[in-house]
C-alpha cells in the first residue's frame, strides 16, 4: 500500500479508532450489539476489535433489542461505560421503552442519584437500497426526549472525535451514524483532538440564505452550496450536529444575517425536526426573516427498495438548490 | 345588498385583470378606499369603492379577467339586513367525496389534499425584516416595489429605498405595479381615437395668447424658491382652462345615449405621455378650486404615478374634458382628437418668441398657440370661441389665477 | 465633488427619470433633454434632484446653463459642489 496522506481515512474508520481508543483510555469501557464481534458489525465498524480486545469488551449479543439497551443502562448505572450497538435506528423501536422510560428519566427520577453514561450508536437513513425495514430516519423522533442527547455526525472528524465527548457526559447519549457516510473519506486535522457535543457548526460561510442539515444530507448541502455559488448565489451551510439539545445561537446568529433559511431533513416532514428548527426560527426571529422558511424532507412515504424510487424519496442536491434558489433568486 | 363591477376605466376598456384583492369578505370599506388592483393596458390600477358598505362575498378571483360591468364582489350596503351568504366550505365536501370514493390501501401520498388556499389579508406582501427596517426608517414599505419571493417586499428593497429614491431597481422593474404592455396600450388608443373621429364631429378653433405677463408672473414666483416649490407654466395653463371652462358648461361633460351630459364637477384629464410610447390623460379633480401651488402638487405626483404605476380607478375615471401641452421641445401648435364620451380637448403649442403687435407695434413676445376640439353635437363654435377667449383673458392677467 | 462624482450623481439622477438610457452612448456636448427626451416636469425634478444632492441652488434663470454633461459639470464645479 502507498504511503496515504497522514489522517486520512473513511467515516467507518474514524467510528472504529474513536471505540478503539475509548476502549484503551478506560478498562470500564465495552462494546456490545448484535453481531459486533465475530462478524465486525454489520457496517463492519467493529471488525478486528474482537481479536484486539477479547470476548469480554467486544460482546455479540441477542437478536433482543430491548435487552441489549437495557442492559447496557443498568451496566451504565452500576458505573461500567458501555457502547451499544443498535444495528439500524429501524430496530431500535424495540429498544424504546427502555431509553425513553428508563435511561431518559432514571437521572431525573432518582433526583440526580444515578447517572446514565450509556452510549448507543445506530446507524440511519436511506439511500443503500436497503429498503423500508432498514433505511428510515428516526434521530428526530429521539430528538423530542428530554433526557437525552443525540448527535450526528456529519463529517469523519465528527465520527473520530464525538464518541469520546460522548462517553465523558453523564447522561444517555445517542450517536446517530449515517449509512451512506461510512465509506466518505476526510482528512483529520492533526491540531484537532476532540470536538464538542454542544454546538452547531458554520461547514462553510455565506450571506445569501441559511442551509442548515446534518449527517447524511450534510455533503449533499455542501454540494448544493457549491452549485449555488456559480450560479451567484452564496449560502451558508451550518451543521446540526447535536440534535437535541439545538444549539439556536449559532443557527439564530446564521439565519439572522442571511435572513433566508432552508432545512435540509432526511426524516418525514410532518412532525420533523425540520419542523422544530422552522417554528423556532418563526418564535425568535420572525422580524429578521426576509422569506418564507423552506424545507427539503423526505417524502412521507416508506423508504422503496428501487434505486430510482429510493433516490427519489430522499432529499437530494438538486432538491436544495432548486429550495434556495427560489428563496434567493425569485426572479 | 349591491353589486361591485368591473370598472369602466375609459372608453377603450373592454376588460380588465383582476391583479389582487386589497379586501376581504367582511372588511367594511367607505367612499374612496382603494379594494383591488386591476391591470389594464395603462398599466395596474388602484380601483377605489364608491359607497359604504362591507364586502359579504369575493366573487372574481385574484389573476381572473373580467368583462367591463362584470360582477367583482357582492356588497352588504348599510342599512342591509341580510346576513352575509355562508362562507363556502372546500374542507367538507373534500371530506365527503373522499369517504365515499372506495378507500386504498397504501402510502397517505395516494390520498386527494383538498387544495389550500389562502385568505388574503388584503395586505402587500412585505417580508417581516422588512417590514421592520421600514418602520425604522419611517418608510412605507406598501409603497415600494417587490423583488422578494412572490413579489414581496424585501429588506434589500427597503436598503434600497433607504439609500435614496429614485431607486434603479424600482424603476428598471415597474412591471407589476406601473408596467403597462405598449402593444395593448397602442391597440386601445387605436380603438378610441378610431371611435372618436367616426363618431364625433369635430370643430376646431384656435387662438394665439401672449404669454409674456404669465411668464413674467411665474418667473418672480419661482425666484428664490428651492426647485422642489417651484412651479411649471402647465399649472397656469391647467388653471386658466378650469376657470373658462365654469362658464362654458357645454364643453364640460359627455355625450352619451344621443344627449349631452353636463358634468359636475371640473376634472381635467391631463394627457400624460410615457416613455418608450404610449399616452393615459388621468384626471385631476376639481381643478378650478385649487390654488396654484396645490395645482402643482398634484401635477408632480400624477406625472409621477402615471409613469411609475399606482393610477387610481377615479382619475382614469372622472376625467371631464382632456388638456394636452406639448411643452417647450414640442410643436407650435396641436389640434386634438376628442377623448369619448368627453366633448372636448384643449392643446397648448409650445412657448416661443414670436413677433407680435401690441400698442400699434410690433414687438418681441413670448406666444402660445391654444386650440379647442369640440363635438359639434354637443356645443357650437361661438361658445368655443368664448372659451378659447375667456382663458387669454386669464392668461394675460395672472394675479388673478 | 469630483467631476466624476459630478457625472455619477448626474447619471443616477437621470437614471430615475430615464431607466431606458444608455448613458455609455451620450455625448458629454449633447445638448441632455434633446439625447435623452427630457420634459418640463423631468427637468425640474432633475433640478430638484441635483438641488437635494448638493445642496446647491439653482435659480431659474441658469436653466440654459444646464443644457450639456460638460455644462452640468462646469456649473456645479463653479457654485463649490
Amino acid at each position: 500500500m502507498s504511503d496515504p496522506t497522514p489522517g486520512r481515512m473513511t467515516y467507518r474508520e474514524a467510528c472504529k479508532q474513536a471505540i478503539r481508543d475509548a476502549l484503551n483510555r478506560d478498562p470500564n469501557c465495552f462494546v456490545m450489539g448484535e453481531d459486533v464481534g465475530l462478524y465486525g458489525g454489520c457496517y463492519a465498524v467493529t471488525k478486528g476489535l474482537l481479536e484486539e480486545f477479547g470476548p469480554d469488551r467486544i460482546r455479540d449479543t441477542p437478536l433482543a433489542e430491548s435487552v441489549i439497551a437495557g442492559a447496557g443502562i443498568g451496566a451504565a448505572i452500576g458505573g461500567m461505560r458501555p457502547i451499544v450497538e443498535i444495528m439500524t435506528c429501524n430496530f431500535s423501536l424495540l429498544a424504546l421503552d427502555q431509553i425513553v422510560n428508563n435511561a431518559a428519566t432514571i437521572p431525573h427520577m432518582s433526583g440526580g442519584q444515578f447517572a446514565v453514561p450509556v452510549v448507543i450508536r445506530m446507524a440511519t437513513g436511506g439511500g443503500r437500497q436497503l429498503a423500508a425495514q432498514h433505511s428510515h430516519s428516526l434521530e428526530g423522533w429521539y430528538a423530542h426526549i428530554p433526557g437525552i442527547k443525540v448527535l450526528a455526525p456529519g463529517t469523519v472528524e465528527d465520527a473520530r472525535y464525538m464518541l469520546a465527548a460522548a462517553l465523558d457526559d453523564p447522561n444517555p447519549v445517542l450517536i446517530f451514524e449515517h449509512v451512506v457516510l461510512y465509506n466518505e473519506e476526510g482528512t483529520l486535522d492533526p491540531e484537532v483532538t476532540a470536538v464538542d457535543i454542544s454546538s452547531a457548526k458554520v461547514r462553510r460561510p455565506g450571506s445569501d440564505l441559511t442551509i442548515l442539515a446534518y449527517g447524511g444530507c450534510l455533503p449533499k448541502a455542501l454540494e448544493a452550496a457549491g452549485q449555488l455559488a456559480e450560479a451567484g448565489i452564496d449560502a451558508e451551510v451550518v451543521d446540526l450536529r447535536v440534535l437535541r439539545p439545538l444549539d439556536d445561537a449559532t443557527i439564530f446568529a446564521s439565519v439572522s444575517r442571511t435572513r433566508r433559511c432552508v432545512i435540509v431533513d432526511e426524516g418525514w416532514r410532518s412532525g420533523s425536526l425540520s419542523a422544530e428548527i422552522a417554528a423556532r426560527l418563526a418564535d425568535d426571529l420572525f422580524f429578521e426573516l426576509d422569506a418564507p422558511i423552506r424545507r427539503v424532507c423526505t417524502r412521507e412515504v416508506p423508504i422503496p427498495y428501487p434505486a430510482h424510487l429510493e433516490e427519489a424519496a430522499l432529499p437530494q442536491t438538486a432538491d436544495i438548490v432548486e429550495a434556495a434558489r427560489a428563496l434567493a433568486r425569485p426572479q | 345588498m349591491s353589486d361591485f363591477t368591473m370598472p369602466s376605466l375609459g372608453a377603450d376598456m373592454e376588460s380588465g385583470k383582476l391583479v389582487e384583492w386589497l379586501v376581504k369578505p367582511g372588511d367594511t370599506v367607505s367612499k374612496g378606499d382603494i379594494v383591488a388592483v386591476v391591470e389594464t393596458h395603462k398599466g395596474a390600477i388602484d380601483v377605489e369603492i364608491f359607497e359604504e358598505a362591507t364586502v359579504s362575498e369575493l366573487c372574481a378571483g385574484e389573476g381572473e379577467t373580467v368583462k367591463v360591468g362584470g360582477l367583482l364582489a357582492r356588497l352588504q350596503t348599510t342599512g342591509d339586513a341580510s346576513p352575509p351568504s355562508a362562507p363556502p366550505m372546500p374542507e367538507a365536501t373534500a371530506t365527503e367525496a373522499e369517504s365515499r370514493a372506495p378507500k386504498k390501501s397504501g402510502p397517505e401520498a395516494a390520498a386527494p389534499r383538498p387544495a389550500f388556499q389562502i385568505e388574503r389579508t388584503g395586505r402587500k406582501k412585505v417580508s417581516p425584516a422588512a417590514r421592520r427596517l421600514a418602520a425604522e426608517l419611517g418608510i412605507d414599505p406598501e409603497s415600494l416595489t417587490g423583488t422578494g419571493i412572490d413579489g414581496s417586499v424585501s429588506f434589500a428593497d427597503v436598503e434600497l429605498a433607504r439609500a435614496g429614491a429614485p431607486t434603479p431597481k424600482a424603476a428598471a422593474a415597474p412591471v407589476r405595479r406601473g408596467g403597462f404592455d405598449p402593444a395593448e396600450m397602442r391597440r386601445a388608443i387605436a380603438a378610441a381615437m378610431t371611435r372618436s373621429k367616426r363618431e364625433i364631429p369635430h370643430y376646431y378653433l384656435s387662438n394665439t395668447v401672449d404669454m409674456t405677463a404669465s411668464l413674467g408672473w411665474l418667473s418672480r414666483y419661482n425666484e428664490g424658491r428651492p426647485p422642489t416649490e417651484r412651479m411649471l407654466a402647465a399649472t397656469l395653463l391647467l388653471k386658466a382652462t378650469a376657470l373658462a371652462l365654469r362658464k362654458a358648461p357645454q364643453l364640460n361633460g359627455f355625450w352619451q345615449d344621443d344627449a349631452f351630459r353636463p358634468a359636475e364637477g371640473i376634472h381635467i384629464g391631463w394627457a400624460i405621455s410615457l416613455r418608450g410610447g404610449g399616452l393615459v390623460s388621468p384626471a385631476i379633480h376639481d381643478v378650478d378650486t385649487l390654488a396654484l401651488p396645490e395645482l402643482m402638487a398634484r401635477l408632480r405626483d400624477l406625472v409621477a404615478r402615471a409613469r411609475s404605476g399606482g393610477l387610481r380607478s377615479s382619475e382614469l375615471m372622472d376625467a371631464t374634458i382632456t388638456v394636452t401641452s406639448l411643452g417647450e421641445r414640442g410643436a407650435d401648435s396641436v389640434t386634438g382628437v376628442i377623448y369619448p364620451p368627453q366633448v372636448a380637448i384643449i392643446g397648448f403649442g409650445r412657448i416661443r418668441e414670436r413677433p407680435w403687435v401690441a400698442d400699434g407695434a410690433v414687438q418681441p413676445r413670448q406666444l402660445i398657440d391654444v386650440s379647442l376640439a369640440a363635438d359639434h353635437r354637443a356645443s357650437d363654435g361661438h361658445a368655443g370661441g368664448r372659451l378659447l377667449s375667456t382663458i387669454e383673458t386669464l392668461l394675460l392677467e395672472p394675479d388673478e389665477l | 465633488m469630483t467631476d466624476d462624482e459630478i457625472r455619477k450623481l448626474v447619471f443616477d439622477i437621470l437614471g430615475g427619470i430615464a431607466p431606458e438610457a444608455d448613458f455609455d452612448l451620450l455625448d458629454e456636448d449633447e445638448e441632455l433633454r434633446e439625447a435623452l427626451d427630457i420634459d418640463s416636469m423631468d427637468f425640474l425634478n432633475f433640478i430638484t434632484g441635483l438641488h437635494q444632492a448638493t445642496g446647491v441652488d439653482i435659480p431659474e434663470n441658469d436653466y440654459a446653463r444646464l443644457s450639456t454633461l460638460t455644462d452640468i459639470v462646469a456649473y456645479l464645479r463653479q457654485k463649490g459642489a
